[in-house]
């Protein structure tokens, strides 16, 4: 996919936003652009785009987060140099929004810059394997009430339909017919099919844009290694 | 709908409690159960069910009184701070014998504590959910496919018993996301006669009141309620056994400490180490008999929790103190890690946990 100055991730709360955000400036950082990653969450206090600081210094990614955020302070924020990202022109601004149209909100306030420059992709995130997107239909509606709540509309479609760790390919076959009818119904383009890693090499030629996932592990995912 | 959803575990005990016929759900948003609360906000209206956020937890857990009057299926969440909250309402549910579900999704404590996870309402659940002599049926999920499993168990055994069940689960139960399959439930029809639903002028009226003046009836009350207890103790426990057929060391863990446990003791059996689990799956009643049984054959236990000790007394108990029980704990919010719990089987292991 060829970036635009400014990506924006949206969808509904748990598909993958955050995950799909980081991987995406890493691609970016991978072929030689200046990247700025924002996280704009304002939902959820874990899960958050600073989980990867780390990484981000060492491939000199810049980060810009409220400056509550992981502080476990549990109160909505955003960052105060947020303005950076859609005013500074000279980096590949990345803003990861937090899930549904509640956390679409916060983008509102920056959208006129957005629009002035018109140089964004807006993306929603899709996983069928969600309880409240498994349809078309339902998709579609939380598609629109983000767009209602932040004031700009999606351009195009990110698939990040997974069960997790237990995703086969077959799993993301599967969402193939379903991603395809939300871009039919609104027109929009699927830009990428996301897959974890070790599923890209069993998918590659068979799906279209497919972006592999590096995911975050906990050391309570329940081992799978056999004694 | 058999199919695999992925699931935070917070969403699979909201679509499992609707799922179990439940149509109205009370509540007030805390840090980290909220999902819960968005869950239903979300889907109740849509299958003409009753979402309300009320106007603090004591006010929810009345409301649960008021469904539960009318013997409908109802439940309220909230994280631990929130539950303590609720505790008056649990007694008088209790002296009412009343069915509920109610959520503990704990997080680090006393008081305001933390948002980071928790297993320091052990005691608040098992021993001291309100005042006056009572139990709850407490039961301790393990993954996100057991917050669903046993939210529908948990609303059947609470109207089995006409009193309340709550589900412990903690902050990373709450926030993981696993794939989860809902299978339609089986839903047993209990006697409800006792239910406050109009009497059509054809029966006498139906009173549910915790309020008992006369010492000696009240006695017969606590009683016969007691009675009751008694058959849950024998015919309701739950627990999970993991590698135990040879083990000469226990770990006592449930919820999220029972998973790290897991992975410890897997990297303990590639050492050599005889070691194996004991997961209670429900924590009141509490496997005894399991534990004393083991005791029998095991050098050691240890209790691996996410707080400063609790759920090691009952272990002692249970056991009799024949054999030694030690603690392996992180507290406040942190989380014990296989390494720390694998560096304590192998200490038990060379006998230093007298």
């Amino acid at each position: 996919m060829k970036a635009k100055r400014l990506t924006l991730f949206a969808g509904h709360y748990g598909s993958g936003k955050t995950n799909i955000a980081v991987n995406y400036a890493f691609e970016l950082c991978a072929r030689n652009l200046p990247v700025i990653i924002a996280d704009l969450d304002i939902v959820n206090p874990y899960f958050r785009t600073k989980d990867s600081e780390a990484e981000f210094i060492e491939k000199g990614i810049e980060l810009v987060c409220s400056s509550f955020t992981n502080s476990n302070l549990d109160i909505p924020a955003l960052p105060q140099e947020m303005y950076k990202v859609v005013q500074n022109k000279s980096k590949y601004g990345i803003i990861d929004i937090g899930g549904d149209d509640q956390g679409a909100v916060a983008l509102g306030r920056y959208v006129p810059y957005i629009l002035e420059e018109n140089n964004y992709d807006m993306l929603f995130v899709a996983n069928c394997f969600r309880p409240l997107t498994t349809t078309p239909e339902d998709t579609i509606t939380v598609m629109r009430e983000i767009e209602a709540a932040c004031g700009i509309k999606f351009t195009g479609i990110v698939n990040n339909s997974n069960l997790g760790n237990e995703t086969t390919s077959d799993d993301v076959i599967m969402s193939l017919e379903y991603i395809k009818k939300i871009s039919d119904s609104t027109g929009l383009p699927v830009v990428m099919n996301c897959v974890k890693a070790d599923l890209y090499g069993q998918l590659l030629g068979k799906v279209d844009n497919l972006f592999s996932l590096t995911l975050q592990t906990k050391y309570f995912d329940i081992n799978t290694g056999g004694i | 709908m058999a199919k695999k959803v992925l699931m935070k575990g917070n969403e699979a005990i909201a679509e499992a409690a609707i799922m179990a016929g439940c149509r109205h759900y009370f509540g007030y948003p805390i840090t980290p159960q909220t999902e819960i609360a968005a869950y239903m906000a979300k889907r109740m209206p849509k299958i003409g069910g009753t979402f309300l956020q009320a106007e603090s937890e004591v006010a929810a857990i009345n409301m649960v009184y008021g469904v539960a009057s009318t013997g409908k299926r109802v439940m309220t969440s909230s994280s631990s701070p929130g539950v303590a909250l609720k505790s008056e309402g649990l007694s008088y549910m209790a002296g009412s014998d009343l069915p509920g579900l109610i959520v503990n999704v704990q997080r680090g404590g006393p008081g305001l504590g933390g948002i980071q996870p928790s297993q320091s309402d052990y005691f608040m659940a098992t021993k001291a959910g309100g005042h006056g002599d009572f139990r709850m049926i407490v039961l301790a999920p393990s993954s996100v496919q057991e917050m669903a499993d046993l939210t529908i168990k948990g609303f059947d055994l609470a109207e089995k018993y006409r009193m309340t069940t709550m589900i412990l689960a903690d902050g990373t139960m709450g926030q993981m996301m696993e794939p989860v399959e809902l299978k339609e439930p089986e839903i047993n029809e209990y006697d409800k006669s006792w239910a406050v639903t109009g009497t059509k002028m054809q029966r006498k009226h139906n009173i549910i009141n915790s309020l008992s003046l006369i010492p000696d009836e009240l006695e017969q009350l606590n009683f016969a309620r007691f009675e009751r207890y008694k058959t849950i103790e024998e015919n309701e426990v739950m627990y999970e056994e993991f590698m135990m057929d040879d083990a000469e060391i226990c770990v006592a863990a449930f919820g999220i400490a029972a998973r790290i446990s897991k992975n410890a003791i897997i990297a303990a059996r590639q050492q050599g180490i005889k070691v194996g689990l004991i997961r209670p799956i429900t924590l009141w009643p509490f496997p005894t008999d399991v534990f004393a049984k083991a005791a029998d054959k095991v050098n050691s236990f240890i209790s691996v929790e996410l707080s400063m000790g609790q759920m090691i007394e009952d272990v002692r108990l249970a056991t009799g103190c024949k054999k030694p029980v030690t603690l392996c704990n992180r507290a406040g919010g942190m989380i014990p890690s296989p390494e720390q719990v694998l560096e304590k089987i192998i200490e038990a292991s060379k006998g230093g946990n007298k």
